[in-house]
């Protein structure tokens, strides 16, 4: 079995670019509250091109997965607890997410600029 | 009903085409069967416990418990794959040549059923966590009676199995010659994809750099929340927006599997060097 060449080539390429960003910097909290399955507020601004801490506080009594395909995100928050992601640095955009569980009155967005 | 079997549906979809791709793996495995459903048993037994947990799991590690857990049950996955693929090179020219040699190896001990059983109940275990949370959800909610939840979530399972089966029959057609060929590639794949996700949940805990947050998006061509881009996820590790660390775990993955491979294939001693110069 061969590895695909373009496969290597890609390895390679990312070991030599060692783009290493310098690591763990402040970073920002910021806060989204789910209740009644829906988040509060529903578009969050964020400063762009900034690793920035998100906290999920669940006020509901039952499990919501917060989920982002624009941010490659995914977590369970259990009903009544709070859960924190790591996100960015982010380009200047909008990044929707849903509460997975509640999809049709869980969703929002989050807005870097 | 319907909004419960379309979630039910998607979590069950990962887990059903892992397994569609061990069972065409395992084809003509004694005691396959067995091994499978105590896979799927285990991980789903599994899957409550860890729901009742996913609390505590949650808080844990300072509150990135979850992401540390899920990128564990994913390496582990990983490394069972690995080992699966590293025996079957030593043994698959045996088996490609006889699928009798295939179940006399196993009653000999020596093909490592329980290494893709294992597979087959972290498949189950994760996917099935989220369902048992979901549901506990729907049923406290209160909006949906016990037997709507009950038709929800078993239309969205009977629907998931059957995508894993078409998987699996579809891989059947292959001529037996190349199926094992082609299951490896697969399972070589699956793991590559794993591995990416598992960097995916370390970067969301912050234990590792993104190297570059999004290197492309193909999401115009196939979405992350596509029936297409889950499958090809669950199979390849397809994501829209790769992160630069995912692709280092994807391509990493696939060496080190590969070389070990070879490795492992390398005739030693005189009793392989006949075997070796006869290919």
């Amino acid at each position: 079995m061969n590895i695909p060449r373009p496969l290597a080539a890609l390895l390679v390429a990312l070991c030599i670019a060692g783009v290493v960003p310098a690591h763990a910097q402040d970073k920002d909290v910021f806060i989204l509250t789910i209740k009644d399955h829906k988040f509060h507020p529903e578009e969050l601004q964020v400063p762009a091109g900034k690793k920035i801490k998100l906290m999920v506080k669940n006020l509901d009594p039952t499990a919501e997965e917060f989920e982002s395909h624009d941010l490659k995100r995914e977590k369970i928050i259990a009903g009544n607890s709070e859960a924190t992601l790591s996100i960015g640095p982010l380009k200047a955009g909008a990044y929707k997410f849903v509460g997975e569980y509640n999809e049709k009155t869980a969703k929002g967005r989050i807005v870097a600029k | 009903m319907l909004a419960t079997a379309v979630i039910v549906f998607r979590e069950v979809l990962e887990a059903a085409l892992i397994i569609g791709i061990v069972l065409a793996a395992t084809r003509g495995v004694a005691g396959r069967a067995m091994w499978v459903a105590n896979g799927i048993a285990g991980g789903g037994a599994g899957a409550v416990v860890v729901a009742i947990f996913a609390g505590a799991i949650a808080s844990a590690a300072s509150g990135m418990g979850q992401e540390i857990f899920n990128a564990l049950v994913l390496l582990i996955a990983v490394s069972m794959l690995g080992w699966h693929s590293i025996w079957m090179k030593r043994h698959g020219r045996e088996m490609s040549i006889s699928m009798k040699a295939v179940g006399q190896a196993v009653r000999g001990g020596a093909k490592p059923m329980y290494v893709l059983a294992v597979v087959v109940g972290l498949a189950v275990l994760r996917e099935g966590a989220e369902v048992v949370l979901f549901l506990h959800g729907v049923a406290a909610s209160g909006a949906n009676g016990a037997g709507a939840i009950a038709a929800g979530g078993a239309v969205g399972l009977a629907l998931g199995t059957a995508v894993g089966g078409l998987l699996y029959f579809g891989l059947l057609r292959i001529p037996s010659k190349y199926l094992f060929s082609v299951t490896g590639w697969l399972i070589l794949l699956l793991a590559a994809g794993m591995a990416a996700q598992a960097a995916a949940f370390l970067v969301q805990a912050d234990l590792l750099p993104a190297l570059g947050d999004t290197l492309w998006d193909s999401s115009s061509l196939v979405s992350d929340g596509s029936l297409v881009g889950k499958s090809l996820h669950a199979l390849v590790g397809y994501t829209a927006r790769p992160s630069g660390i995912q692709l280092v775990f994807y391509a990493a993955t696939i060496v080190a599997i590969v070389a070990l491979m070879r490795l492992a294939n390398r005739p030693h001693g005189a009793q392989r060097g006949t075997a070796a110069s006869t290919s």
